[in-house]
């Protein structure tokens, strides 16, 4: 199951034809105290680029972008009772929502797993 | 992902405890000109732990960045400083005790808010405390305003250390004894190791405490001396910032601004009773006109408290809605770590800003219900003595 990282810290999975996407480890580091993430609805259309969640931090609220275009399949409902757990597990429990894949060929411009290490490394 | 966050523009000025901070495992951001910590990292760091720290033990925070100054004049007559400070502000000055302190508002001559202010009378001159991001501003209109023969020092090469929480008080007293004999809104000279330590039992939290000015070449060892007492942890501007919305305080540059007036903005506690008819002060004709107009319910619009629902906080800037009208603006908003819901202050139309209103706030796509509440949310703790 490959992993990509965008430059705007989200990470995606891939297992198929469905993608999982999150906030990685040093967004949540970046954020502090997480308060309320709003996902976008199931069946909602996302643009690779696009707004697709707002997170809200004790301090401010920051946009999560879509990282492909696809269709939006099941937003992870143990956010709602516990949005804490994109703190305490960012890149496993704490998922923001699912999405079909709409074209295969925008994977090719994220980063692996250690391409992103060395971005973050670089800020 | 991306912060909204605004940063004003390098170069940006350093605490005098900037290495101590960094040293703490402070995330640094840009406020007010300084290189501030919003919040500490490690074990006990994170904006919701540092709040609910000061509301259980005590905390430190560097209030460094805001203005420290000084009135006197020539002659040495603090009275005259005390008159003539007593024309760019509401509040009684002049009878304001050695020792005593209190809030006031610098204003124009429209009424208009240009910053919110503690004076004191330390016996020799009356001390001043302003905003760290308005500070050279008020120096200006201050000096612009003041007759030549008062004197204005400004303390630059002071620090302010402010400890809040519960258990302030016997953690200063252990410290530096005598400081526990201060109540709410009194202040004293005090000396530590040889330093001298200009100490006033306030400050925005809610809670009991003080605010230390203190030389910057004293202020790590103090900081140092304060945080060994394991009752005391470092907290950043975030955590500072959560817990003034609690207690309901506003922030300048947010909740206030030179459009709005001390009566909109429910601080008429800061316009004194009898300077209210005696006037004298810049401004006071337009605050007499609105207190005139909140005595007959014409006032546009107040300052209110709002409780939402739910998890989904309000921030500055979103639009308060009475059905489908729009009757007001919030100006300052987030998620209450003591109630575990968000709140906010906003400016309402008065006929919407009886306690109990059933409002919404419009936060993106959604409308939020939120109920106009009283402030303080969270009860304030001082400590007006035994």
């Amino acid at each position: 199951m490959p992993r990509y990282f965008t430059d705007e810290h989200e990470w995606i999975d891939i297992e198929g034809e469905t993608a999982t996407v999150g906030i990685t480890d040093y967004a949540q580091e970046q954020l502090g105290d997480i308060v309320f993430v709003e996902l976008p609805e199931v069946g909602a259309a996302l643009d690779k680029g696009g707004d697709a969640a707002v997170v809200e931090s004790v301090k401010a609220a920051s946009d999560v972008y879509a990282p492909i275009t696809g269709e939006v399949t099941e937003g992870n409902a143990a956010l709602e009772d516990e949005p804490a757990l994109v703190n305490s597990s960012p890149e496993e429990d704490g998922w923001f929502f699912r999405m079909t894949i709409g074209d295969k060929d925008e994977l090719e411009g994220l980063m692996n797993e250690a391409a992103y290490k060395e971005f973050v490394a670089g800020l | 992902m991306s912060d909204e966050a605004t940063f004003e523009d390098p170069p940006l000025a350093q605490l005098p405890l900037d290495a101590w901070h960094r040293a703490k495992g402070a995330r640094m951001v840009p406020f007010a000109g300084y290189e501030m910590p919003i919040q500490y990292t490690g074990e006990h760091g994170g904006i919701v732990a540092e709040h609910e720290w000061t509301r259980s033990s005590a905390s430190l925070f560097d209030v460094s960045h805001m203005g420290q100054l000084a009135l006197k004049d020539a002659d040495g007559d603090p009275g005259s400083a005390a008159r003539a400070l007593e024309k760019l502000l509401p509040g009684l000055i002049t009878s304001l005790k050695p020792g005593k302190m209190r809030y006031s508002l610098l204003l124009t001559e429209a009424g208009g808010v240009i910053d919110d202010l503690m004076v004191t009378n330390t016996g020799p001159h009356l001390a001043l405390v302003v905003n760290g991001a308005v500070k050279w501003d008020d120096i200006g209109h201050l000096r612009e305003h003041l007759p030549d023969e008062i004197t204005l020092t400004h303390f630059d090469d002071f620090a302010l250390l402010a400890l809040q929480g519960p258990k302030a008080g016997d953690v200063l007293e252990g410290l530096i004894p005598g400081t526990g004999e201060l109540t709410f809104m009194t202040a004293g000279l005090f000396e530590w190791q040889g330093a001298h330590l200009w100490v006033s039992r306030a400050g925005y939290t809610g809670e009991d405490g003080f605010e230390i000015a203190v030389h910057e070449s004293k202020v790590a060892a103090l900081a140092d001396a304060l945080v060994a007492d394991e009752r005391v942890r470092p907290a950043g501007l975030g955590a500072r910032d959560s817990l003034r919305l609690e207690a309901g305080l506003p922030l300048y540059g947010h909740d206030l601004d030179e459009n709005i007036d001390p009566v909109s903005a429910d601080l008429t506690f800061a316009l004194s009773k009898k300077r209210r008819e005696a006037g004298g002060y810049f401004g006071h004709k337009a605050v007499a006109a609105r207190l005139a107009d909140a005595e007959a319910g014409t006032l546009a619009q107040r300052r209110v408290g709002l409780a939402l629902e739910g998890r989904m906080p309000a921030r500055e800037g979103a639009e308060v809605y009475a059905g489908d009208t729009k009757v007001g603006t919030v100006t300052s908003g987030g998620f209450s770590p003591t109630l575990g819901h968000p709140i906010a202050m906003a400016y309402v139309d008065t006929a919407h800003a009886a306690d109990g209103t059933q409002l919404e706030i419009a936060v993106r796509s959604k409308r939020l219900p939120a109920t106009v509440s009283p402030m303080p949310f969270v009860p304030h703790r001082y400590f007006r003595g035994n």
